[in-house]
């Protein structure tokens, strides 16, 4: 009850101060307190659970349960390493005149606004409420990518409005849709959209209106997810707003809309008895996978092609959501951490080998290993990482995906190995020169920050090879729960 | 012929009125015209919230007539008409390009969403179910609005006239969804709109006009 | 069949034929007063009616029989819809005959006709009127068969007098179905009968004419007739919209002739009040290009498909 209230007062308090504040030196030092600070609650939060089980707290509006008080943990680690990284990013970024001190200002308070607009959103038991946090945070990094005001970074903010904001509006349609079918059952008050009221009676809800809800849900939060062919926001978006925010983007913002996707699930799976959501998750997140692999070919831009790394990798989450099962709800929830941590890992160094070469495009990127050792094999481990190589974890998420798809989904497996080897030879093969050959790079203002960087890749290892015994138990748990 | 009671009578009025106010925003060109369909959209939306509270006796619903009455009547075409005036595009006249092909795609929807709404229509215990279908027609029209046009301002009007689907459906099928959700619904949509706002001028700022052609320079594989 | 259907039947058609021209002369007085203008005598139309019968026709060499034949069959075209059209009462003799889609085919017949006839002669103002005549009805037909077919989904039949009778005898309550075919069916019956905006009756400049055009080789007794007969479509169009959207005061189906009596008075209060209103609407609004006659008809189209669907959703 007081960690929940902490969780999301440490960055709504934050955002606030930082509007006010924000434009001082110590600005980014108050970005890492209240980060840290939402850290510590949340590890409290965590722990509470652990203890005492699921709760409930504040007249029902907000439920925590193994899952998502994972992805709360999660959401706030990752955020607080993304805020260490962005103090001497950012700074890099005044010295070279891209940003000034009123944008920072925007940036630091919005960017706790978007912490908190995620962690209400998966802390909130209110389909509504977590659909207007998903719409805030939709509304947080718009002012977020198009924070240098150049025409591609208001051209990809516009993108990104537009089509998050269409796709979060079937979203709506598809929470009305549920509210519909509850409220004959639960009485039209505030209870009909509790999510843990609806889990009580989903094996009575109206099949057919379940069924074209969940689609609309699906369109809606997967926009966000940015499940192909709704994906033409992400990479520009990546592209073209802060490395911080790329990161938080790709590793966060992703995370929470599949989350509420899985939410969703869960409740028409209670009341259509065929596969019906199952097939719709298994196809669209297939889709994903295989366009992103080969797109990722033809991309020129070294966040442009994070960008669709991601695309890949939410597509295979959403597959192994799809697919159900507790070893395959356990893949997922496992891919989704080591997902988060290489691929903000990743935009990190990314992000310091461009402001080192001046340039996004891969092809004047050369040599950073020459240049700086850290942020050159920060790239290629992470490059590893992110390909499924062993012994990082998403080698074992990935196989243990693949394993379950082959007795589960047979037809499927061809697919995700041809993608999953296209996206290898593809990524590899932009990535190698960028990191070996003659360097163009030029020194620095400031050190980078490489700690959170090597942390992210080490925890990544660490999953890959041995996961701690609470962890573990801990994914069991929830992949239960998801059913 | 059943005989409906006065009020969902006159609910179906306004639902279709709103349908057809959503097809005359498809053509519309001028964008003064444009804004003053949305409002008189917002004001079929606010009265058929006003008759869904003085029916069911929802405290609520009268919250949520009066926000849309405040918010979509008043504060967003004054928002818009202000911003229309700083930028001084209060002339612009979009050229539309094939208009009867938009309004037959326009029908197509209409047909489509009528259909999806039938099924679920059939399981609602409201008097008013049946505006589900007009609610999903009106939404699925904005977005065909939003696909046709090239000029922000357009854009957005189709983005909020979508709003008002939605909140139709919300109101007037399921009798308005719970107090906080319609809320934090409303407050979206105006930061929204003010974000939009400044969006704009940056927009005119960096590239001289609003007209969304220049903001297609991000392709695959650029 | 009672003797009140028989003599409904004939006070119908009869009716029809006499009170033809004076609508368009009560129109264009009306015209004239909103314009403040001195107003033309209601009886007009009769005058001219009867000295063109008293002269004598000039046919042009070339003109095949279709030009001769085109003025009789246009004319009881008219006669014939007047007939099956339930103005005054449901039950009468023509009934069974009275369908929607025999209507719409009478009305069509009827263009054809017209346009063969003026492209018959060869001259350019003839041809340009009839292709002008055929676009306009490519546009409007389709939006009269959707008005149609909404009040025949109301009812459950495509026969008129059961249409009106079902519409006439309902509850009373909003339908915004019959609404929306109610406005695109007085956008169709403007563009049909020639009115501004899209074709002007009064008009001398045969560059813009489209009705007229088709008449400018017609003299004497034809063009006596294709007058009366556009008159007469003029008043089937109104009887058609007062019998669908006001039905009230047509007698029902047991023929007394109390119902017949109040018929003809209601009948005629209405027409004078529609004739006013198209007047109304004349002089408000102006004539528009002939190329912006879609931009006029396919909004009217749309209106009529929307009442269908609304009416198939809503069930009013």
């Amino acid at each position: 009850m007081i960690e929940i209230l902490a969780v999301l007062g440490f960055p709504l308090a934050g955002a606030a101060a930082l509007a006010f504040t924000g434009a001082r030196r110590e600005a980014p030092a108050v970005n890492i307190a209240a980060s840290l600070a939402t850290l510590v609650a949340s590890l409290a939060l965590t722990a509470r659970v652990f203890v005492d089980g699921p709760l409930l707290a504040l007249d029902r509006q907000f439920f925590v349960d193994p899952f998502n008080v994972f992805l709360v943990a999660l959401t706030a680690f990752v955020g607080f390493t993304t805020a260490v990284f962005s103090r001497p990013y950012m700074r890099i970024e005044e010295r070279h005149g891209r940003v000034n001190a009123a944008r920072l200002r925007l940036y630091h308070s919005m960017y706790q606004l978007f912490q908190f607009t995620m962690l209400l959103a998966l802390l909130t038991n209110n389909l509504g409420i977590l659909w207007v946090a998903m719409e805030a945070a939709t509304l947080a990094t718009v002012l977020l990518v198009s924070l240098y005001r150049t025409p591609a970074s208001l051209e990809a903010a516009w993108k990104y409005f537009i089509l998050c904001g269409v796709g979060i509006a079937q979203a709506l349609f598809g929470t009305i849709l549920l509210f519909f079918a509850a409220e004959k059952l639960l009485g039209g008050g505030g209870g009909a959209l509790l999510w843990t009221a609806l889990d009580g009676v989903k094996g009575q809800l109206e099949p057919t209106v379940l069924s074209i809800a969940f689609v609309f849900l699906l369109v809606g939060y997967g926009t966000k997810v940015g499940l192909v062919p709704l994906h033409n926001w992400l990479p520009d978006a990546h592209a073209e707003g802060p490395t911080p925010v790329s990161a938080v983007l790709s590793g966060l913002l992703l995370n929470v809309a599949l989350y509420a996707v899985v939410r969703c699930k869960v409740l028409v799976d209670g009341a259509v008895a065929h596969g019906f959501a199952r097939d719709l998750m298994m196809g669209f997140g297939l889709l994903s996978v295989v366009v992103a692999a080969f797109l990722l070919a033809r991309q020129k831009d070294a966040k442009r092609l994070f960008a669709y790394s991601s695309i890949e990798h939410m597509g295979i989450m959403t597959f192994a959501f799809g697919m159900g099962g507790p070893v395959a709800n356990f893949a997922a929830l496992l891919h989704m951490t080591v997902h988060s941590l290489t691929k903000s890992a990743i935009f990190y160094t990314v992000g310091h080998a461009a402001q080192k070469a001046g340039t996004q495009v891969i092809e004047d990127i050369r040599g950073l290993l020459t240049l700086s050792p850290a942020i050159g094999w920060g790239l290629v481990l992470g490059t590893l990482a992110i390909l499924g190589m062993p012994p990082f974890g998403v080698f074992a998420s990935e196989f243990l995906i693949l394993t379950t798809a082959m007795n589960d989904a047979p037809w499927a497996t061809p697919f995700l190995l041809v993608a999953l080897g296209v996206a290898f030879a593809s990524v590899f093969a932009k990535v190698q020169p960028m990191v070996f050959g003659e360097p163009t790079t030029k020194r620095l203002p400031e050190r980078p920050a490489m700690v959170p960087v090597f942390v992210h890749l080490g925890l990544v290892l660490m999953l890959g090879l041995w996961i701690p015994p609470f962890l573990a138990e801990w994914y069991r748990q929830a992949a239960r729960l998801i059913g | 012929m059943s005989a409906l009671p006065l009020h969902a009578q006159v609910i179906n009025l306004l639902a279709a009125i709103l349908l057809l106010l959503a097809f005359a925003m498809l053509t519309q060109r001028r964008v003064l015209s444009l804004i003053d369909l949305f409002a008189a959209q917002g004001l079929a939306l606010a009265v058929s919230t006003g008759i869904v509270a003085a029916y069911t006796g929802q405290a609520h619903l009268w919250w949520s007539a009066g926000i849309t009455l405040a918010l979509k009547v008043v504060a967003l075409p004054w928002i818009l008409h202000r911003l229309i005036r700083r930028l001084d595009v209060k002339w612009d006249v979009e050229r539309l390009v094939n208009v009867p092909t938009t309004m037959l795609i326009g029908i197509v929807l209409v047909v489509f969403s009528f259909n999806l709404a039938v099924p679920i229509s059939q399981l609602s215990g409201t008097i008013t179910r049946a505006t589900l279908g007009i609610a999903m027609a009106s939404v699925m029209l904005s977005f065909l609005m939003m696909i046709t046009r090239r000029k922000a301002i357009p854009q957005v009007i189709g983005f909020l006239s979508m709003e008002n689907g939605l909140f139709f459906a919300a109101t007037s099928a399921t009798y308005g969804m719970p107090m906080v959700v319609e809320l934090g619904i409303a407050l979206d949509v105006l930061v929204g709109v003010l974000i939009l706002g400044v969006f704009f001028f940056q927009i005119r700022e960096q590239f001289d006009s609003l007209d969304l052609q220049h903001l297609e320079k991000l392709q695959e594989g650029e | 069949m009672t003797a009140a259907g028989i003599l409904s039947q004939f006070l119908q058609a009869g009716l029809a034929l006499a009170l033809a021209p004076l609508l368009v002369g009560w129109v264009a007085m009306c015209r004239a007063w909103l314009a403040n203008r001195s107003a033309p005598p209601i009886t007009l139309p009769y005058r001219t009616i009867r000295k063109l019968f008293a002269k004598d026709a000039v046919v042009a060499h070339n003109a095949s029989p279709i030009f001769r034949l085109t003025p009789y069959v246009v004319f009881g075209a008219m006669v014939c819809s007047a007939a099956i059209i339930p103005s005054l009462a449901t039950e009468v003799p023509f009934a069974a005959a009275a369908d929607a889609i025999a209507l719409v085919g009478l009305f069509a017949l009827a263009r054809v006709f017209i346009a063969l006839a003026a492209m018959d002669i060869g001259t350019a103002f003839g041809s340009l009127g009839a292709r002008r005549e055929m676009f306009v009805g490519f546009l409007a037909e389709p939006a009269l068969l959707m008005v149609l077919f909404t009040a025949s989904l109301i009812s459950g039949s495509t026969s008129l007098p059961s249409i009106v009778d079902t519409l006439a005898h309902r509850e009373l309550a909003i339908y915004p179905s019959l609404a929306f075919s109610g406005v695109a069916f007085t956008m169709v019956s403007l563009a049909e009968n020639a009115r501004i905006p899209v074709d002007n009756p009064a008009t001398h400049l045969e560059l813009t004419m489209i009705h007229e055009a088709m008449l400018l080789e017609y003299s004497a007794r034809h063009l006596a007739l294709l007058e009366w007969a556009s008159a007469l479509k003029l008043l089937n169009y109104s009887c058609i919209g007062l019998a669908l959207f006001f039905p009230f005061g047509i007698a029902g189906g047991d023929g007394d002739w109390g119902a017949i009596a109040l018929a003809v008075p209601a009948l005629v209060a209405k027409l004078g009040a529609g004739g006013f209103a198209l007047a109304l609407i004349e002089t408000v609004s102006a004539k528009m290009r002939i190329f912006r006659a879609p931009a006029f008809l396919g909004p009217a189209f749309l209106l009529a498909v929307l009442a269908m669907l609304v009416h198939l959703l809503l069930g009013s």
